[in-house]
C-alpha cells in the first residue's frame, strides 16, 4: 500500500476542512469557525510533512521528480510560511487566499497521473536542497505577499471609491495590509535570493558553469529583478500601498510562470521537475 | 390586578426640558428606592434614570388598597421630590403593565429604545441601576429573575445581531474610516483647519484614540493659538498649512472659505515629501475646503460631508434590518419569562408538585411490581393505593403550606422556593 500517497490524501482533507472554514469565517466572522480552520492546516501541514519526510527516504532525496511532487512541495511550503505569517500577524482573512491555493495546489498534485521516474543521481546534495528548499518557501512567502496585496487593493478600492461594502469591516487597516505585504516579499526576496545563489552553485558543480541561459533560468533572475526593483522603489522613492500591492501581483504572476509555463511551453533544463 | 408595572418617561415621549427636570440624581434614587421600600403597595422595584429617560419597574403587593396599582401613589412621589406637579409630566408618561412593561424593560436594555439605536451604554446603565436597587433591598424574586433576563437578552442581541456594529454618526464614521486606513492612531497626527463644532467633535473623538499630535491652522493665528492650548497640540500660520501637511497624517477642515483650502497640486507636490505615506482628509465644510481631485492622487483619500453623510445613511439601514431581528429575540425572552411568572401562582406550583410525586410513585411502584410475578391482581392493586396514598401524605404539608401563606407574607417568595426544593422550572436553554 502506497502509504504516503494516503497521508497526502488526508493532508488534502484537512486543507479542504480549513478552505470550507476560511470561507465561513469570511461570511459569518465567527472566531471559532477560524481557529478551527486555522487548526486543519496546521494538521493538515503535518500530516503532509510526514508523507513527503516518507517519499524523500523512499526516494533518496526530495520529491520533485514530477510536477504532480513539486506541486505538493509547493502546498507544503505554502501551508508552512502561512502557519509562520498567521502567526506573527493574525491576519486572519489572509486564510481564505492561503487555504484556496494549496487545496488547489494539492488537488492538482493528487489527481495529476504521477509519472514513475527513476531518480536522478545529479538532483542529490546540500546544495540541491537549499535550492529546492529556499526557492520554495521563498515563492510561498511571495504568493502570501500577493495575497495581502490583493486584500490590500480590494480594502483600497472601497475606501476609495467611498462605498465601504462588504470587505470593509471583515479587512484590517491598510497600512497593515501594507505591511503584512511588505514584510512577505521582503523575507520572501531574502529566500529567493539565497535559493538561486545557491542554484548557481550546484549548477556550477554539475554542469560546470554559474549560469547557462536555461530559460528558467532566466525567468527566475526577471521575476528576482522586479522584486528587486520594487523594493528599490519602495527604499527610495516611498512606493507603498496601492503601486507596492499591484507590483506584488505581477511579481507573483511571473513567478507562477516561471514554476509552471517556462516548462510547459519553452524547454530547458529544469524540465524533470514540472513533467 | 397588574403583576408587573413600568411607568417612564423617555426621549420618546417628553422633551429634553422635561426630562432635565425629571432626570434623577444618584441620591434621588436611593430616596425613591427608600420610598419603594416604605410603600406597603409595592413589593419590589427599582428606578432607572438616565440623561434621556426615568423609568420606575416596579411589582404591585397584593394588599387590599384603593389604589391597587399605585401609579398615584408614585406620581406623587416623583411630583414631591421634583418639585413639579403631576400635570406637568403626566401627560408625558408611558405606563406600561405586564407583558408590555417586560417587553419595554428587554427593549431599553438591548438598546431598541435608545436615541442612538444599539448604543452600548444603556446596558451597563440598566445594570447600575438593578445593582443600586439589590443593595437597597427593594428587588424579589420576580424582578431578580426578570432583570438578568433582560441582560441576556440584550447580551444575545448584541452578539447576535449587527445592532452595534456600524457608525451612526459622522465624527464616528470619519473615525471609523481612519481605523480602516490607518494601523495605529496613536502613531498619527492631526491637522484641525479651521473651526466648528463637528470638527471639534471629531477632533475630540479622535483624542479618545490617542493620536499622537494636533496641529491647529487658522486664518486667525490666535484662534489657532486658543484651539491648540485646547487640545494640548501646537499652532500654525494659515500660510504654512502647505508645507505642514508633510508631517500629519488626518486633516480635518471646515473653514467658511469659498475656494479650497489645499488643492490637488499642492498635495501632490507634498507627497513625495512624505514618501507617499498616506493622507485622509476630512473635509466638513460646505462649501467644500478641499479639492476632490486629492481623492485621485495614490495613497490619499478624501471623505467630504455627503460622502460621510452616505455612509451613515447606509448603516441607519442596514441597523433597523437588525432591529427587526433584535425584537424576535425579546419576544421570545418575553415568552419565556411569560411562562415562568405564570407558573409562579399557588394553584400551578401545586398541581406541578403533585404531578411530579404521582409520576415518581407511579414509576417505581410498577417497576417494584414487575419483579414480584407471583403477587395477585388484588395485591398489586392494595400496594398501588398505599405508595399512592405515602405520596399524598408527604406533599399534604407542603401543600397546606402554599395555599396559606398569609398576607403578611410574600407568595412569590415561597412559590419559588417550592419549585426550585421540587425543581419544577423547565430550564430556559436559550439564555
Amino acid at each position: 500500500m502506497n502509504i504516503p500517497f494516503i497521508l497526502l490524501q488526508c493532508a488534502t482533507f484537512f486543507y479542504l476542512v480549513s478552505t470550507a472554514g476560511y470561507f465561513c469565517y469570511l461570511f459569518y466572522q465567527k472566531d471559532r469557525i477560524q481557529q478551527t480552520a486555522l487548526g486543519a492546516v496546521g494538521i493538515g501541514a503535518v500530516v503532509h510533512l510526514l508523507a513527503i519526510v516518507l517519499q524523500s527516504a523512499a526516494l533518496g532525496g526530495l520529491p520533485i521528480y514530477t510536477l504532480g511532487q513539486s506541486l505538493s512541495m509547493a502546498g507544503l511550503s505554502l501551508a508552512a510560511m502561512f502557519l509562520y505569517v498567521q502567526y506573527r500577524f493574525h491576519l486572519k482573512i489572509l486564510g481564505v487566499y492561503a487555504t484556496a491555493m494549496i487545496t488547489v495546489l494539492m488537488l492538482a498534485s493528487i489527481f495529476l497521473p504521477e509519472a514513475t521516474q527513476a531518480p536522478d543521481k545529479i538532483y542529490k546534495g546540500i546544495f540541491f536542497f537549499g535550492h529546492i528548499v529556499l526557492i520554495f518557501t521563498g515563492e510561498s512567502m511571495l504568493a502570501l505577499a500577493c495575497g495581502a496585496g490583493i486584500l490590500y487593493l480590494l480594502q483600497e478600492q472601497g475606501i476609495k471609491g467611498k462605498s465601504p461594502g462588504f470587505f470593509f469591516k471583515r479587512l484590517p487597516s491598510l497600512d497593515f495590509l501594507d505591511a503584512v505585504s511588505y514584510t512577505c516579499i521582503t523575507t520572501g526576496f531574502a529566500l529567493l535570493t539565497f535559493g538561486l545563489v545557491t542554484g548557481f552553485i550546484y549548477a556550477r558543480s554539475v554542469w560546470g558553469s554559474f549560469w547557462r541561459w536555461d530559460v528558467k533560468e532566466v525567468f527566475s533572475v526577471g521575476a528576482w529583478m522586479v522584486y528587486a526593483v520594487l523594493l528599490h522603489l519602495r527604499l527610495y522613492s516611498g512606493w507603498r500601498g496601492r503601486n507596492s500591492a499591484i507590483m506584488s501581483v505581477i511579481g507573483f504572476i511571473i513567478l507562477i510562470f516561471t514554476f509552471l509555463g517556462v516548462n510547459s511551453f519553452l524547454g530547458g533544463h529544469h524540465q524533470g521537475f514540472t513533467q | 390586578m397588574a403583576k408587573i408595572i413600568l411607568i417612564g418617561a423617555s426621549h420618546k415621549t417628553a422633551p429634553v426640558e422635561l426630562r432635565e427636570k425629571l432626570a434623577f440624581s444618584h441620591a434621588q434614587i436611593e430616596t425613591a428606592l427608600e420610598f419603594i421600600k416604605q410603600d406597603s403597595g409595592i413589593k419590589e422595584g427599582l428606578v432607572f434614570s438616565t440623561c434621556n429617560r426615568l423609568e420606575f419597574l416596579y411589582i404591585p403587593g397584593n394588599r387590599v388598597l384603593e389604589d391597587k396599582d399605585r401609579i398615584d401613589a408614585v406620581m406623587q412621589f416623583v411630583s414631591k421630590l421634583k418639585q413639579i406637579s403631576v400635570s406637568e409630566f403626566k401627560s408625558s408618561l408611558y405606563i406600561h403593565t405586564d407583558d408590555d412593561a417586560i417587553r419595554h424593560l428587554f427593549c431599553v436594555a438591548a438598546s431598541l429604545d435608545s436615541m442612538v439605536v444599539g448604543e452600548p451604554q444603556i446596558l451597563g446603565q440598566v445594570k447600575k441601576a438593578y445593582k443600586t436597587a439589590v443593595s437597597a433591598g427593594t428587588t424579589g424574586v420576580v424582578l431578580n429573575r426578570l432583570m438578568h433576563k433582560s441582560f441576556s437578552v440584550a447580551k444575545r442581541v448584541r452578539k447576535h445581531t449587527g445592532i452595534g456594529d456600524n457608525a451612526v454618526s459622522i465624527s464616528y464614521a470619519a473615525i471609523e474610516l481612519a481605523h480602516k486606513i490607518f494601523a495605529d492612531l496613536a502613531t498619527k497626527s492631526v491637522m484641525l483647519i479651521g473651526a466648528g463644532e463637528m470638527a471639534e467633535l471629531a477632533v475630540e473623538h479622535l483624542m479618545t484614540h490617542q493620536v499622537k499630535n494636533i496641529v491647529v491652522v487658522n486664518r486667525t493665528f490666535k484662534n489657532a493659538l486658543e484651539l491648540a492650548r485646547k487640545f494640548n497640540g501646537q499652532a500654525v500660520q494659515y500660510e504654512e498649512r502647505e508645507s505642514a501637511l508633510a508631517d500629519v497624517d488626518i486633516i480635518i477642515s471646515s473653514t467658511g472659505a469659498t475656494d479650497y483650502v489645499l488643492t490637488r497640486d499642492q498635495v501632490k507636490g507634498i507627497m513625495k515629501k512624505r514618501q507617499n505615506n498616506t493622507l485622509f482628509f476630512i473635509d466638513i465644510a460646505v462649501p467644500r475646503d478641499i479639492d476632490p481631485r486629492i481623492n485621485k492622487i495614490s495613497n490619499a483619500y478624501v471623505y467630504d460631508i455627503d460622502d460621510l453623510r452616505n455612509i451613515v445613511e447606509t448603516n441607519m439601514t442596514r441597523r433597523e434590518q437588525e432591529t427587526v431581528r433584535a425584537q424576535r429575540f425579546v419576544e421570545e425572552a418575553l415568552l419565556a419569562f411569560r411562562r415562568w411568572l405564570d407558573e409562579l401562582a399557588v394553584v400551578p406550583t401545586i398541581k406541578a408538585i403533585n404531578r411530579k410525586m404521582t409520576d415518581i410513585v407511579n414509576l417505581e411502584c410498577e417497576k417494584t411490581l414487575a419483579g414480584l410475578p407471583h403477587l395477585s391482581k388484588d395485591d398489586a392493586e392494595s400496594i398501588r393505593r398505599m405508595t399512592k396514598a405515602i405520596a399524598s401524605r408527604a406533599i399534604h404539608d407542603p401543600i397546606l403550606f402554599l395555599r396559606n401563606t398569609g398576607d403578611h407574607r410574600d407568595d412569590s417568595f415561597y412559590l419559588n422556593v417550592a419549585r426550585q426544593l421540587f425543581n419544577l422550572d423547565i430550564p430556559d436553554h436559550n439564555y
